[in-house]
């Protein structure tokens, strides 16, 4: 089982890679905003996962505050998209 | 109970792997946040799911069952309101979409 949770988080940071590349490409703010929300999910389970492969209690608690800081920067970000347009105009 | 644990988190890494192709491969905003907001959502359930099933000690259960409810609550809404300020903001939407003309049923 322990494996099992080892390679499953192996899998999640090829995926979470995947979408840092859509971070990296996006061609407006928004698809960047998208794939920082998406790392920030993957991430939490990510957590859990090294939680359960390591039988550690504590990375839960970490894995709390990550969804919950996730959260916060994903609805600063999108109030960032709106102002943006707001100050700066159109943009490219 | 394993086996069903098991199941769960090849399900979860399935439904992750299909929120990844649908941020890389669909052509817009709107279709990344359609693909993201659900399969991300539902992969991350099931795996915390599947660790609740796994047989941890009770407190961690507890937690896990904390940041489940957190991630159902939390991700509808962030995707709710980044597609919100995306079309507030005036991202391109990709090409071909047909907006409903005025007069036309919007739902």
């Amino acid at each position: 089982m322990i494996a099992l949770y080892n390679g499953a988080a192996v899998m999640l940071v090829f995926l979470i890679f995947g979408c840092l590349f859509r971070a990296y490409l996006g061609p407006t703010a928004a698809d960047r905003v998208v794939a920082v929300n998406v790392i920030g999910t993957k991430a939490v389970v990510l957590l859990c996962l090294v939680s359960a492969a390591f039988q550690e209690g504590f990375f839960l608690d970490v894995a709390l505050v990550y969804a919950l800081i996730s959260f916060l920067a994903t609805i600063c970000l999108a109030r960032l998209v709106l102002q943006g347009k707001r100050r700066w105009g159109e943009g490219k | 109970m394993e086996l069903c644990a098991a199941f769960l988190l090849v399900a979860g890494l399935f439904f992750s792997f299909t929120a990844t192709v649908g941020l890389l491969r669909l052509p817009d905003v709107y279709n990344r946040l359609h693909a993201t907001a659900k399969c991300d959502t539902l992969g991350a359930g099931l795996i915390v799911a599947a660790l609740v099933l796994s047989g941890r000690p009770p407190d961690q259960v507890v937690k896990l069952i904390f940041i489940l409810l957190f991630l159902w609550l939390a991700n509808p809404t962030a995707a709710h309101i980044l597609a919100r300020a995306a079309y507030t903001a005036g991202t391109p939407l990709a090409p071909g979409t047909r907006l409903p003309e005025e007069g036309e049923n919007k739902c």
